[in-house]
Parts: structure tokens; sequence; C-alpha cells
């Protein structure tokens, strides 16, 4: 088959690979249909992330149509089906709480000893996310395999468009559960930071859940105004000053929540900053933590945060005192994605949530170098990527 | 004399024997307990059954049931050559506890331990407890090796495997093909 490997900063390339086998009993074999480019891909691209090897394939957000199951999947042949990016068991006392993303068995064994090291205990497998989250090849293939078919893969309408569920993989259950853990009471005001996909999708769940305003901040203008059509109010952080600003719209009180999106679009485990001790890195510097810090000093005294955006290692300037003195609530982890799914994927066939809204680019699974490219470069204007297979390559 | 579980130190809290961090120069003590999501008595049975390790112990080239107590372990060595020795059933507790320890003239003299104890709603706290004795000559330091490499990082990973068979079904595993399942195996 054909897949986007990895093959190191800056360098991917569509290679011809073996094509993937039932191993498990609880597997099944996925024909890819669709497939996006997450932002922490890039961090992939960018050679952020340890524990790659040349060669890995790489993808986590995808969804397509059961090919082969294994005796033990509950899957049948020729279902069409989105994938979480959690590799979850459903067996575990985790899973049993329905704390997926911390599942203790979807993991090889083997690669949950830097998790340990790192957090304490180990989190669940990832898709296509280096070999410390397990080492799984991704969905940005032709086709993929997925172990524990039984508990991951949502079965949706075959009639629906690709675009309307293909973001229940990851980004939209992200963003729902941003806001779910900004605990909103009617009537709130939240401001959320970041206005990349999981940033806008938190916009939208935020109103679902009773916001009565949401106060979107970013410096992308398209994607200010993306926020702006789903109803939040914007501030420009380049031109205009977040913290006053936020003060003034709230008359003085702060937002009731705030939600810290930025940097979100990694599920990165930025480990080289553990390691290395490079506190000054782009991805957990001054920037990284700014969000979080101007988060905790805008939220209103007793208010809550939420924190979708990843944090791997350690911060330099965590306002603890602010933190405390106000009596803030923080709610925070890796998507608990299978939990979300069957109500998210309602409320997109009930037409409450639109997703397609976000798709500024499509092209065939071939062009995917130069998609990872586009994204990378431009980030104002390229909102997301999705790659199809099936696509034809376009003329040159 | 081989090697002791059941090593006393003196200790002042209620912290298990095994986090002390007075170490003993002659004796290595590995423990690591994992909590999982089924019956004590099932994990027992598996348990009690020596065959059934090979598939959550990495290490392990073979093992040989001798009879109801006494099995054969078989260690994969450099040079096409293997190591192995007896390990006798010295304690066994239906449902509870299994405790071995090495027959004499074992290469490494070892000893273990794994209990099982009810954890209501969680299912089953399992602990492993393996002492041994870092043994002398030249096969003797490849054990040693191959034992102290990490053993207690050793004994955490066939621990996550059994966890993961007896709780899922199957052992986790990020292979893409058989073929690359198999190589992973070998």
């Amino acid at each position: 088959m054909r897949a986007l490997a990895w093959h190191g900063k800056h360098d991917v390339r569509v290679d011809t690979v073996d094509d993937p086998e039932i191993i498990n009993p609880r597997d099944a074999i996925i024909k890819i249909t669709a497939t996006a480019i997450c932002g922490s891909d890039l961090h992939l691209y960018d050679g952020y992330i340890p524990t790659m090897k040349a060669g890995d394939i790489l993808g986590h957000e995808f969804m397509g149509e059961v090919v082969e199951v294994g005796a033990k999947s509950t899957l049948q042949r020729g279902q069409k089906v989105v994938v979480p990016f959690t590799i979850a068991c459903g067996s575990c006392y985790h899973c049993g709480k329905h704390q997926y993303s911390a599942c203790d068995n979807g993991n090889p064994a083997d690669n949950q000893d830097i998790g340990r090291e790192l957090y304490g205990q180990p989190m669940s497998g990832l898709f296509g996310y280096s070999h410390m989250t397990g080492g799984y090849a991704g969905g940005q293939a032709e086709y993929v395999r997925v172990p524990f078919s039984d508990v991951g893969p949502i079965v949706v309408p075959s009639d629906i468009e690709d675009e309307k569920v293909l973001f229940l993989s990851d980004i939209l259950p992200t963003g729902w559960m941003a806001a779910e853990n900004a605990q909103i009471e009617p009537g709130d005001t939240v401001a959320v930071w970041g206005c990349g996909p999981v940033g806008l999708f938190a916009v939208q769940s935020a109103f679902l859940l009773g916001a009565a305003r949401v106060i979107a901040i970013d410096h992308f203008p398209h994607r200010l105004e993306l926020a702006k059509k789903f109803g939040a109010e914007t501030i420009n952080f380049e031109e205009s000053k977040t913290y006053e600003a936020l003060m003034e719209m709230t008359g003085g009180i702060g937002p009731d929540a705030v939600i810290d999106a930025v940097g979100l679009e990694a599920h990165g485990f930025f480990v080289d900053n553990v390691i290395d001790q490079i506190k000054a890195s782009m991805f957990l510097g001054t920037d990284r933590i700014h969000s979080i810090r101007q988060a905790i000093l805008a939220c209103r005294k007793g208010g809550r945060v939420s924190m979708p955006a990843v944090y791997g290692g350690f911060v330099d300037k965590f306002p603890l005192g602010a933190f405390m003195e106000k009596g803030l609530t923080l709610k925070t982890g890796q998507t608990h994605v299978q939990h979300y799914m069957p109500a998210l994927l309602n409320a997109i066939v009930e037409g409450k949530i639109d997703t397609t809204f976000l798709i500024s680019h499509t092209l065939p699974l071939e062009d995917a170098p130069k998609g990872y490219k586009m994204f990378h470069d431009n980030q104002n204007e390229v909102t997301k990527v999705v790659l199809k297979p099936d696509l034809a390559l376009a003329a040159e | 004399m081989a090697a002791d579980i059941d090593t006393v130190s003196a200790r002042h809290d209620d912290a298990p024997v095994t986090t002390s961090k007075i170490t003993h120069p002659d004796r290595a003590l590995v423990a690591e307990t994992v909590t999982i999501n089924r019956p004590a008595q099932e994990l027992y049975a598996f348990w009690r059954d020596p065959t059934n390790l090979l598939m959550v112990m990495d290490n392990i080239q073979a093992i040989a049931v001798i009879d109801d107590s006494r099995s054969r372990w078989t260690v994969k060595a450099p040079a096409g050559r293997e190591v192995s020795w007896e390990s006798v059933i010295t304690k066994d507790v239906p449902g509870e506890e299994i405790t071995w320890q090495s027959a004499p003239g074992a290469d490494v003299a070892n000893s273990g331990r794994i209990t099982f104890q009810d954890a209501g709603g969680r299912g089953t706290v399992v602990r492993a407890v393996i002492a041994y004795d870092p043994p002398g000559g030249v096969i003797g330091q490849f054990i040693a090796k191959l034992f102290q490499r990490e053993p207690r990082i050793q004994t955490r990973r066939d621990l996550r495997r059994f966890k993961q068979l007896m709780e899922t079904g199957e052992i986790a595993t990020a292979a893409r093909t058989m073929q690359q399942f198999e190589e992973e195996e070998a």
C-alpha cells in the first residue's frame, strides 16, 4: 500500500510498504477514505518529538471502510467507521470510568516505560505518534490496522459525507471536552485562547453548553473570522491588550471560565524539553506558557480553567499564587475520545454541529508531503488539510 | 542458602520492605505491584500453570513442567548456549499466593512470590517479589546481566503483559504485519 512516512525533519514521503494484517483477535483493518493532517503532526514534521523512527507511518485523524476483522472484532466488513486517535482496551479500570486516554493496556508493555518515568503512570497508545505512545502505524495511508476495534471505531451512516464526521476522530471531541471541562453555567462568559481547530470547536461547544458569551483570542485574522461566524466576540492580541480588553468586556470581573487552546494542536509529549531541559524552545517557551498564565490572571475569582492545550514537560513561571489565591479550578487531559463520539455523532447528524467549515484544502494522499508543507507554512489560510487516497492527482 | 524474599530490615513505617532505601549488598530484591481488573482466582489459575507464563515473560525461552510443584526454566544464552534451573513451588495457597524457590545447584539462586489480593471493584492487586543472589562464573555473569540489566523493568513489563492478556484477552502490539510481529517475538 501507499503510506505517508516520516523520514526526518521536514522530510515526509509517500512510500510503498506492506499492507497491514490482522494480528490480534480484536483487530480490524480499515481502508482509509479520508484522513487529516493535525496541527500536532507538524511537531513530528518539525522534528520536535523524540522516539520517532524513519519510516514511521503518520496520521491519527482518519476514517474509512472495514475490510477485514479479527475473530473478536464486533465490526462487519463494509461498515463505515471513524477511528479515535486514542487506542483504548475498554476493559481496564480507567476505560470502565470512560477515562479512555488513560487506558492501561492500549500501549504495548515495553513502550510504557517512558510514560511511567515522565508522568508517574503511562497513558494510552496513540496512532502514528512516536514510539513512546505505542509506535502504532497511523492512518495517513491506504489501510490501517486498528487494535481493540470493538471499542474504538464508531460506525457512522454509510450515506453521510466523510467531511461531516472525520473530526470525530480527535479535534471535535477535544474541543467539546475543553468546553465541558470549563464547567459552564448558564449565562457564563467564556474566553478561549487560540482559534485553531480545537479552539473553534470549543467556541461552538461552549455556546451549546450554555455560555452566553464567548470571547475568542488569536492573531490570525482568518481564524478570528471563523470564530466570529459562530457568534464569538474576538480579540486580536497583536492589535489589542488581551487582559485589559477582557476586563473591559466583562465589566471588570473577568471571564467565568477560560480555555487555553493554544498549542492544543500538539498532542505532543515534549520529552525533548524534559530530557534536554531546553526551557526556551519555541514550544515550551514564553509563548506557550504565556497563554495559560494570561488565562489564569484574567479568569474571575473562583472561576474555572480548562486546558486542552498540551504541555508535556515542565513550565516556568506558572502563576501558582494567583491560581491558589483566586480559588480557581483546573481541568485538563488528553481527550477521552470514545466517551464523546456517540453524542457528538448525533449532534452532527441532527445538524447542531458543523465541522466542514474547517476544511480549507483536500488533496490526494500522494500529495501529502505538499499538504504538510502548506499547512506548516501558512497557518492563517490553511486551517485543515484532508487527504484522500482515492482522489486523483490534479493535473500539474 | 538461596536468596530470601522475606528479607527483614529495621523499619519504622508501613511502606513495603522492598521500597527500603537501605540496600542489601549480597542480595537483589525486586517487587512490582499491578492491579488487574479480573477475579483473584482466575489470575491465580493462570499463574499456577507455568507454561502459561511463556506468553507474558519476555526473557524465558522454555518452561517444562516436571510435576505439580516442579518446573524447569530455560533462558537463551550467547553462542547458542542455554542456561536452565529447576524451580520448586514451596507454598501454594489457591487463589491467594504462590511461592517458589530454585532447587540447589541453580546458576542463579532465586526465589519469588506472587500474591493475589481481592481489591473489590478494582479487581485484584497482584504483587510479585523476586529475590536472587548475584552469581559467580562466566555464565553467572551473563545471568546476572540478564537479571540485573533492569530486573525491575523486566518484571514490570511482564506484569503489564499479564494484565493485558487477562483484561483484554490479548497482548498489545504495534506490529503492522505478521512478519513484524514474529520479528518482535523472536
